[in-house]
């Protein structure tokens, strides 16, 4: 069934159309990446589904059009991973996805136990347990993206929307995040739609890939028929090695512009 | 505001599935202030009634107790007509302030917001002003005065609100604190402008700015009481979506939060609270800021605790600023402003170093 469908979406923002005629489809339990180069308008077109943005055409959950949907009701649907979101540094790691229950109390409800049950179980399905008491100031930038995971996770939508999840992270975090999404997607039938900076992981991790350039989508499908030497080099305008490899799947490798190997080496 | 059932939170056999709350210990430390600074603001002055005396005299209005009053009628009067009004009206100034200053903090993300961010105290000022320079004499123009001052100051915030709608569309808190310093800005000019125009009158203006809790009897605490009460409520109620605005705009609108509609309710029941402690008892400074934050260092940062415990701490602390203002330099009155600022700052600062820096 489909989960998300996007339908000729177009963002202006001070007058420029910053995503401009995307139509994408992305099937209940997906797991769907838009990569780009800077100002593509990934962000945009994330937060458009996030119905924090004006937007024309039309994006369905469901068959429910967002700009209908009541903000409680959107946001028990879908949860949003920001780039960089708002640490308040002496919340504690529990508060924190507490926070995750608020469009399942009433408009100024306090917690229950049930979602305190929730949030903690949303912690320990990312590994983060033993993290519920430390203040989010003085947690590692990977427990932190964890912290993130779980006030969306306790919000407990069908829909995750990540903004460049890994960007600030180390190679580790990255890889214990990504893995962390992948696990819930298997784990709960999360639909995951995901910016992605990282081509090597946007290949590795999502189904399917939109590139998209200037508003636009330039390019669909999977990770092999988007993710090639050419495309990347006109997008990003960076000369790139794509390597098969039977355990990885698909690398990216970025080359030094005009230094053949053995200059490299030498 | 206590609920029994926020303060299980810290107990030793603490429940996985609660949050933490108000622990026991700065529960009772803030009643025990507040119990503390009203006997003293009872007992002490001019005539001094005695703590002990104070305690018999409210025991002995208990039934069953058989406790009898030591104080004479004259004491009696004093007690009950003179100085419980004015220890009362402390306690709501200063709650209040202390409470709006917290809410504001945490409304606008800002450590530095208080409840006059927004053009309240110029509003008033200007209100105050125009009375005490082109009012009438006497006490038609003293019942003006509150009057003008409590519509002085909801104006004033009211236009801010709107001028930063208008640009902003209300989603970014620095066009609304922009907003409010120029709004700010114009009002204090015209009352600068009044102000000199009558130049006999700077005395009173100045008096009236500093704040004091000079007060008429049980009559000014009725009439302020219920803006009190109500902003008190909605503030409170309010308290967890303030935890969520921690997070900023946008992601509190992801987590389901009319972003907009919440800063607009909590900016006026905080300046309707305001406007009406302003309105009685002048520009009382430093209330609003020091006593959230000596909370939050103290107590925790959570709105479900800085709330509760700035009302009853902001009450206690203006009660015992009052007294010091009235005390000081008997007979005369220091005006309760300087009070708050000369022994508010220094108390403030080593908080400051003692504990670990927090941000709103």
């Amino acid at each position: 069934m489909t989960a998300l469908a996007v339908e000729r979406l177009a963002v202006v923002l001070d007058g420029a159309r910053v995503v401009d005629g995307v139509t994408l489809e992305l099937e209940e339990g997906g797991w769907l990446g838009l990569i780009g180069p800077n100002g593509a308008g990934k962000t945009t077109l994330l937060r458009a589904v996030a119905g924090l943005v004006p937007y024309e055409g039309s994006i369905t959950l469901a068959g429910d059009e967002v700009a209908g949907l009541r903000r409680r009701q959107l946001a028990r649907r879908v949860a949003v991973v920001p780039q960089l979101p708002v640490i308040p540094p002496d919340t504690s790691v529990l508060e924190y996805a507490v926070l995750g229950r608020t469009p399942h109390l009433g408009y100024a409800g306090s917690p229950r136990a049930a979602d305190v049950t929730a949030a903690r179980s949303s912690l320990a399905r990312l590994d983060a347990a033993h993290l519920a008491d430390r203040r989010l100031g003085s947690l590692s930038g990977g427990e932190r993206q964890r912290a993130v995971l779980a006030r969306a996770v306790a919000q407990d939508a069908d829909l995750l929307l990540l903004d460049e999840p890994t960007s600030a992270l180390d190679v580790g975090a990255q890889q214990q995040v990504l893995e962390l999404v992948a696990s819930l997607r298997a784990g709960r039938g999360l639909t995951v739609l995901s910016a992605m900076h990282d081509l090597t992981h946007a290949g590795q991790y999502a189904e399917r890939l939109v590139l998209m350039d200037g508003g636009r989508e330039v390019a669909s499908g999977r990770p092999h028929d988007v993710l090639t030497e050419e495309l990347i080099a006109r997008h990003y305008g960076a000369e790139v090695r794509i390597v098969a490899d039977e355990q990885a799947g698909i690398a990216v490798v970025p080359l030094r512009p005009g230094v053949a190997a053995e200059e490299r080496v030498s | 505001m206590l609920r029994a059932g926020s303060l299980r939170g810290r107990l030793p056999a603490r429940d996985a599935a609660a949050l933490p709350g108000i622990s026991v210990r700065w529960a009772l430390a803030a009643v025990l202030f507040l119990v503390v600074s009203v006997l003293l603001g009872l007992a002490i002055g001019p005539v001094s009634l005695g703590a002990g005396g104070v305690t018999r005299e409210v025991l002995s209005h208990v039934p069953l107790l058989g406790v009898s009053s030591p104080l004479s009628p004259t004491e009696d009067t004093i007690l009950w007509e003179l100085r419980a009004p004015r220890v009362v009206l402390g306690l709501l100034v200063g709650a209040i302030l202390a409470a709006a200053g917290a809410s504001y903090q945490g409304v606008f993300r800002n450590p530095l917001a208080d409840p006059y961010l927004l053009g309240a105290a110029a509003g008033a000022g200007l209100g105050a002003t125009l009375v005490i320079a082109y009012g009438l004499g006497g006490s038609a123009g003293r019942d003006l005065r509150p009057v003008a001052a409590f519509a002085g100051a909801t104006a004033g915030v009211a236009i801010a609100y709107a001028l930063g709608r208008s640009v902003g569309g209300g989603r970014s808190t620095t066009t609304l604190i922009l907003a409010g310093v120029t709004v700010a800005a114009f009002l204090t000019a015209l009352q600068t402008f009044v102000q000199q125009h009558r130049a006999d009158t700077v005395q009173e203006v100045y008096a009236w700015i500093l704040g004091q809790l000079e007060t008429s009897g049980w009559g000014d605490v009725a009439v302020i009481a219920p803006y009190v009460l109500v902003s008190s409520i909605v503030l409170l109620w309010h308290r967890r979506l303030l935890d969520v605005l921690a997070v900023g705009d946008d992601e509190a609108a992801s987590l389901g939060v009319p972003v907009a509609r919440v800063r607009l309710v909590v900016v006026a029941a905080a300046t309707l609270g305001t406007a009406a402690a302003v309105a009685l008892s002048g520009l009382i400074a430093f209330v609003g800021i020091i006593v959230p934050h000596a909370i939050r260092l103290l107590a925790g940062t959570s709105y479900r605790i800085v709330l509760p415990l700035s009302l009853v701490v902001g009450g206690g602390f203006l009660v015992l600023a009052d007294l010091l203002a009235r005390t000081v330099i008997a007979p005369a009155e220091l005006p309760i402003g300087v009070v708050t600022a000369f022994f508010g700052a220094p108390f403030f600062a080593v908080i400051l170093r003692t504990t670990r820096t927090v941000g709103p």
